[in-house]
């Protein structure tokens, strides 16, 4: 957690865990936006949103099946409802929790 | 022996980190009489509330337990218990519970005085001669071992998880590490969390009442949502939280859970009551901010920290509630209700580490004497019993 303060002010998004399929922006990325991705360990690579993700929501690092889990903090958080593709949005339209939303 | 923070010693050996006299209600009705003697007597700090009456069992017991485990908080040095007369949950009883710590408490009863601006009347004297005898006492040397710091988060957005709670993560394992207590609630918003809180426990009974309170809770919310006529109100967060990011009730505890560190768990403990260790404990109560900080305040708790991501100025009557954000725009909308800034680590400009090593001076700093913005502001709208179906 402490790359966290190595981070810019530029677009940057955040992964907590090896684990994780999702990132977390934080700053606002607009649909086409290419950002740093910055996983726990250092690493960093590009990764491009498909549509806009305000700061502190999700997007997806892989395409992801309908049912498939979404892992954030190396934890399952949910499942998807529908398919959708790597860069996009992951939130309460798209995702559900059987132990609450 | 740990750091050191200046404080007001108590009879039974506990220490406050204010001086204030407490004017305590039975029952709804005395409520207004209670307010009217604080605003009588600065210094004083009232506590209405809508309960007191008409209730029965676990629901009355709960009642009873809290506000005397309110007057018994070591950051009131006196108490005026304010009674009607007919109560189920009788003034005397109040009174008897709060008076083994060897403060100051006295009684007044509205039916014994005859009507309220009698009562208002003789509960002011009390009060007065009350604080003029703690005007004299001075602060003193205590341990940070002495200190029970309660966690709770309102408010919550993606930086809760991300910075604000594990910060404050740090700042409790300081204060644990030193023989301090540090207390996590909001059961309702540990769902998802159960395994890896059950893993830090300290033995295999606490592993076991860890994993039994969150089950209840998790039982009772189902309970709550299961008819079809409340399809509307089936969510377990907020639209706050769904605005700031967070999906699922899960995502939210995991961030959660993040405020009590890496610390072992040593006790988990029912509402109202005290617990018996030191160390971190987990109060089985809801994630109503107000229900969570009245528990902990009525277990002993004499600051509580309070992570906000949305950001809220709400604060507790008596007891310190320091305000945390890990949302660098809420600090700049809310600069005049927040008192740590742990945004600066999404900015870049600190490391969480930082942060963390910030809050637990501030902890100092306000167990010592130090006001957080939430006082000085007057905000104490976080008094809340919290009520079994």
């Amino acid at each position: 957690m402490k790359e966290l303060s190595d981070l810019t002010a530029g677009k940057t998004a955040l992964v907590l865990d090896q684990k994780d399929n999702v990132a977390i922006a934080l700053t606002d990325l607009a649909a086409g936006d290419t950002c740093t991705v910055a996983e726990d360990g250092g690493k960093k690579y590009e990764a491009t949103v498909i549509e806009k993700i305000p700061f502190g929501h999700k997007f997806a690092l892989t395409d992801l099946a309908a049912n498939a889990p979404v892992y954030k903090y190396g934890e399952e958080i949910g499942k998807m409802k529908v398919a959708i593709k790597k860069g996009a949005w992951i939130h309460i339209h798209n995702m559900y929790c059987e132990r609450g939303m | 022996m740990g750091d050191k923070f200046l404080g007001f010693k108590r009879e039974n050996g506990s220490v406050g980190v204010r001086n204030l006299i407490a004017i305590i209600p039975s029952v709804f009705c005395s409520a207004k009489v209670a307010q009217r003697i604080a605003e009588s007597v600065p210094g004083t700090v009232h506590f209405s509330h809508p309960v007191g009456c008409s209730q029965v069992g676990e629901d009355l017991e709960i009642t009873a337990k809290t506000l005397i485990g309110i007057g018994r908080n070591p950051n009131f040095a006196g108490v005026v218990v304010v009674g009607l007369g007919c109560e189920r949950f009788t003034p005397r009883e109040l009174f008897e519970g709060i008076a083994p710590t060897g403060k100051m408490v006295e009684m007044v009863v509205i039916q014994d005085e005859g009507d309220s601006i009698k009562a208002i009347d003789i509960g002011t004297r009390h009060a007065r001669k009350m604080q003029q005898a703690v005007s004299q006492e001075r602060r003193v040397e205590a341990d940070v071992s002495e200190l029970m710091i309660g966690l709770n988060c309102g408010g919550s957005d993606t930086t809760s998880g991300l910075v604000a709670n594990p910060a404050l993560g740090i700042a409790s394992d300081k204060l644990v590490a030193q023989g301090g207590s540090s207390i996590l609630t909001e059961l309702t918003e540990l769902l998802g969390t159960e395994h890896i809180l059950a893993r830090r426990a300290i033995n295999e009974q606490v592993a076991a009442d860890i994993l039994r309170v969150i089950r209840n809770m998790e039982e009772r919310l189902k309970q709550q949502t299961r008819h079809s006529s409340n399809e509307k109100r089936k969510n377990l967060i907020s639209t706050g939280n769904y605005d700031g990011g967070l999906s699922s009730v899960v995502e939210k505890s995991l961030g959660g859970m993040k405020k009590s560190g890496n610390a072992q768990f040593v006790e988990v403990f029912a509402y109202g009551d005290t617990p018996t260790k030191k160390g971190l404990l987990l109060l089985d109560g809801p994630g109503h901010d107000g229900e969570v900080t009245t528990g902990q305040a009525a277990a002993g708790a004499q600051i509580v920290c309070f992570p906000t991501g949305r950001g809220t100025p709400s604060g507790f009557p008596g007891v310190p509630v320091i305000k945390i954000t890990g949302n660098p725009r809420t600090f700049q909308r809310m600069k005049e209700n927040i008192d740590i800034n742990a945004g600066a680590v999404i900015t870049g400009e600190k490391s969480l580490q930082e942060v963390g090593e910030e809050i637990y001076q501030e902890i100092l700093a306000v167990a010592s004497g130090k006001l957080s913005k939430a006082e000085v502001l007057g905000h104490d709208e976080q008094f809340c019993i919290t009520r079994m179906p």
